[in-house]
């Protein structure tokens, strides 16, 4: 075999925290070729960007690297400052999660593609531009002239990545490390960009590390995998060895955590809830931001009907910016509705004002997407809880903290954490305390937007079986917003599909997934990940021919 | 270059994520923001140097409790005259001819006659009075002055700025276009105005109105960070658990920008005392027979060649009480800013390294 472009060995990375190192990485060993890709998988914290970052000499100043590192049979550890900023960009090139906060803001796409290629070689700006626009054209952004002059905010969200891509690709690199390239993208797009990333693979023959830790995306990219956890190497093979015969049990574990798309049992709701009075209903909703200065009016969500029946959960899919998290937002009450009739509980709050929604509020618990920005970081956990009962009137003092301490217990935190900062509990601890302040005035009707978005696949698992746990024991309706028909898929007895602000179908599970009659329903489907590289290839196919 | 630089400083942050999740386990925000405190070595130094200075200020003169010339009963201070006391000037020994040079002698090796700190150890003003008494009055005038100013803009500055910030619409541009009214008139000018007409009812009554006028700035930045923290999830939350407004202004938002309150609150009272400063030199401040600090130097702004003196120790008292309050500033902006991390000196980089190769070579 030939001499590998990049070669790990015994790689540690370390950080100096408090007067002690605490490791990141631990003695990594492995090896990317040429046109290959290496797929480093693991749960944040796992060292999977630390490894990434490392092998660049990116990291932090408190950080310190033993081990060696060679870039097309140079050693990279230790070189010089010159040395390394000349194989930056050059040999080796980065794309990174966030598009947007990645490239500059205040330069065009254009100007940042030539400022590489320029750093790097001897070349003229009108040479420069021409090779650019031939990149630009080659990640396939529409109008690849008149691209050249946009700013990174005037292109989509997947434009921006291909862009990123773009000027990473500048200079012919060897090696293209790619941290969580996809993470922030919607499934569609997200698949486009691993088809474009494949397609450059084997036009330029470079080889890929690829950082994630969505299984769906290994199988879809990966050669080789490796499987990280708290620093360590857990296991390290084909990616067929990994996914068909793992060994290790974290590996298993981390498979099985992943959710499939059509493997879970049926979830029926009796036939005589559907007779009951809705919790909630929407007739005709269109809700709108209103016109701002300069910047019109925006309609979000244009003629909505959606009903939830009593101990119902329905799942709102959509892409980003397709209206779902507005409609959760709506149904309590958060933002007012522009036209239609929308009721909860029978109470028709359409036009309500704040003063009349305080009842309302009694019935509703929301839990929101980011865990982090959802807790006040200055209040307890235990005030967070307790705050809808205090402000309900029903407890306190002494009473308060009973029925804290017993939300705590429901949603399996220990009682003791009453006490906790939101900074002191992982993020998927915190999720948990966002349902159970949700669930503390045992509500009704519960709006879940995008719960597990933030969080770990193991972690997402097992908060997604407590949600059940808890569904069931207490039989409130759900709204579950999410852009992850395989989450939605477990949970829901009935799914409803948005796009651009319209309900574009809605059914029951089955209907959905297996008997979808919208196309765009359809591309949905077929653009989710799955864990399983077999399968994936034959998605892909399936995906290339229909196009 | 500027791809590369933003890449290094996306890694530095997801380290010192990662780090600071480590480093604050198990404690509470203000047990975190107190030990970062204490660790910013100008700021403490300064708390403890600007306590013991305000404690001998305020212990230096009798107090007399009641009417002034017949009071009830005095509490005495430390220093033998009082600033409205006038002992017979000294003429001897003063260099070139002068009067009412300073008798303090703190270099012992120079003429031999050890530290003392003798009769006027600041020297003596044109009729006698005692420049010690002087420059503990003034700074009493002018630290009374600056936490007058402190509080008054400091409580106007913070709900003035979380009114229109979680309000917006109409109350915030009916508040917000006041700002700008009075950010247009120079504060300057504004005290000279009020110190020509009420200068002589007294320092406090001047430290008052000039707090009317001072709480611009700071409302402009509470409101800015009530913009963005309006739109946090958890005030969202909030408002579904059943708030209301004042409970999610106060309790909600208020404590998560106080480190931006804190902040300018102390910037601001520094600069509070440079405005008396120069109102009084200007004329427009505290006025005679009372003194502050800038009074002082403004008096004494011709004596500048011949009795320096006059000069230097009103000036040491402003630059000392300004730069403390200063530093604190600065010690909590850090330890409440969670990305300010202590960094790692390349000395300690080179002992770890040492340490480690050590341990390994074992």
């Amino acid at each position: 075999m030939s001499e590998p472009v990049l070669q790990v060995r015994e790689f540690t990375v370390e950080f100096w925290v408090d007067g002690v190192w605490y490791p990141a990485a631990i003695k990594m060993n492995f090896d990317v070729h040429a046109g290959k890709t290496l797929a480093i998988v693991g749960e944040s914290g796992s060292g999977k960007s630390t490894t990434a970052m490392g092998i660049m000499n990116l990291l932090a100043s408190n950080a310190r690297t033993s081990g060696s590192v060679k870039v097309n049979g140079k050693e990279m550890l230790g070189a010089s400052k010159a040395a390394l900023r000349k194989a930056r960009g050059k040999e080796v090139a980065y794309i990174f999660q966030e598009p947007m906060t990645a490239l500059n803001p205040v330069y065009t796409i254009g100007f940042q593609i030539v400022e590489t290629l320029r750093t790097h070689f001897d070349m003229g700006p009108n040479q420069a531009k021409e090779r650019a626009i031939e990149l630009i054209s080659m990640v396939e952004i529409p109008d690849p002239e008149g691209s050249f002059n946009k700013y990174p905010h005037q292109l989509s969200g997947g434009q921006r990545q291909r862009a990123m891509i773009a000027q990473s690709l500048a200079c012919d690199p060897g090696l293209l490390v790619a941290d969580e390239p996809t993470t922030a993208l919607d499934v569609t797009i997200q698949a486009e960009i691993l088809d474009l990333m494949r397609g450059l693979r084997t036009k330029l023959n470079s080889a890929i590390l690829l950082i994630t830790h969505d299984m769906g995306v290994v199988a879809d990219m990966a050669d080789e995998i490796l499987v990280m956890k708290d620093g360590h190497t857990v296991e390290h093979g084909s990616a067929d060895q990994i996914f068909n015969r793992p060994q290790h049990p974290y590996s298993k574990q981390l498979l099985a955590a992943v959710p499939k798309l059509g493997s879970s049992a049926k979830r029926t709701l009796p036939a005589e809830a559907r007779k009951q009075m809705p919790v909630m209903k929407m007739e005709n909703v269109t809700i709108a931001y209103p016109k701002r200065g300069r910047v019109p009016e925006f309609v979000a969500v244009r003629d909505f009907n959606l009903e939830i029946f009593p101990g119902e959960i329905v799942g709102l899919v959509g892409e980003s910016g397709s209206g779902k998290t507005t409609v959760g937002r709506a149904a309590i009450g958060l933002l007012p509705i522009k036209s239609g009739k929308l009721e909860i509980m029978g109470n028709d709050i359409s036009k309500a004002t704040w003063k009349e929604l305080f009842p309302i509020r009694r019935h509703t618990g929301i839990v929101f997407q980011d865990p982090a920005s959802s807790l006040n970081p200055r209040l307890p956990i235990g005030e967070s809880i307790g705050e809808p009962i205090l402000l309900a009137g029903l407890a306190k003092g002494d009473e308060l903290n009973h029925k804290v301490e017993d939300l705590l217990e429901q949603v399996e935190l220990p009682r003791s954490y009453r006490n906790r900062f939101p900074h002191e509990l992982s993020g998927g601890q915190r999720q948990r305390v966002g349902i159970a302040r949700a669930l503390a005035l045992t509500p009704d009707l519960l709006i879940a937007d995008e719960p597990t978005s933030a969080l770990d696949v193991s972690v997402q698992a097992r908060f997604l079986e407590l949600l059940l746990e808890l569904q069931d024991k207490l039989k409130f309706a759900c709204l579950f917003i999410s852009h992850d028909l395989a989450v939605v898929d477990i949970l829901s007895h009935r799914i409803a599909v948005m796009q651009n602000g319209l309900l574009v179908e809605e059914g029951d599970r089955d209907d959905i997934l297996k008997r979808a009659k919208h196309e765009y329903t359809r591309k949905l489907i077929a653009a989710v990940p799955v864990p399983d590289p077999e399968e994936q290839r034959k998605r892909r196919e399936a995906r290339l021919a229909s196009k | 270059m500027a791809r590369k630089d933003k890449a290094v400083e996306i890694v530095n942050d997801a380290n010192e994520n990662a780090i600071a999740n480590k480093e604050t386990e198990g404690l509470s925000q203000g047990q975190i923001v107190f030990r970062r405190f204490i660790r910013h070595r100008a700021a403490m130094f300064s708390v403890v140097f600007l306590f013991i200075l305000i404690t001998v200020v305020f212990t230096s003169l009798d107090w007399r409790i009641g009417n002034k010339d017949k009071p009830l009963f005095t509490i005495p201070g430390w220093w033998k005259y009082g600033f409205e006391d006038m002992p017979e000037l000294r003429y001897a020994d003063c260099p070139g001819g002068t009067v009412g040079c300073p008798t303090i002698d703190g270099i012992p090796f120079l003429d031999g006659d050890g530290v003392s700190l003798g009769d006027h150890p600041f020297g003596q003003d044109d009729i006698g009075r005692d420049y010690l008494a002087l420059v503990m009055r003034g700074a009493q005038r002018s630290i009374l002055v600056m936490f007058i100013i402190g509080i008054i803009a400091a409580t106007l500055g913070t709900v003035i700025g979380a009114v229109s910030g979680y309000f917006r619409g109409l109350v915030d541009a009916a508040l917000m276009r006041l700002v700008d009214f009075i950010i247009t008139v120079p504060v300057i000018i504004i005290g000279s105005v009020i110190g020509f007409h009420y200068g002589n009812k007294g320092a406090a009554f001047l430290a008052l109105l000039l707090g009317l006028f001072s709480w611009t700035g700071l409302s402009r930045l509470v409101r800015g960070e009530f913009l963005t923290l309006r739109e946090r999830e958890f005030v969202d939350a909030a408002r579904v658990a059943g708030a209301g407004n004042r409970r999610i202004i106060f309790k909600h938002i208020l404590p998560n920008a106080v480190g931006v309150i804190i902040v300018s609150v102390t910037l601001l009272m520094s600069g509070a005392i440079l405005t008396e400063t120069a109102l009084s030199y200007l004329g427009f401040g505290v006025v005679a027979p009372d003194v502050s600090l800038g009074l002082l130097i403004s008096t004494y702004q011709d004596a500048f060649t011949t009795r320096p003196w006059l000069f230097w120790y009103p000036g040491i008292f402003i630059i000392a009480i300004a730069l403390c309050i200063n530093f604190i500033g600065d010690g909590l902006r850090d330890a409440f800013d969670p990305r300010q991390r202590r960094r790692l000196s390349r000395k300690d980089k080179a002992n770890a390294r040492n340490m480690a190769s050590r341990t390994e070579v074992a």
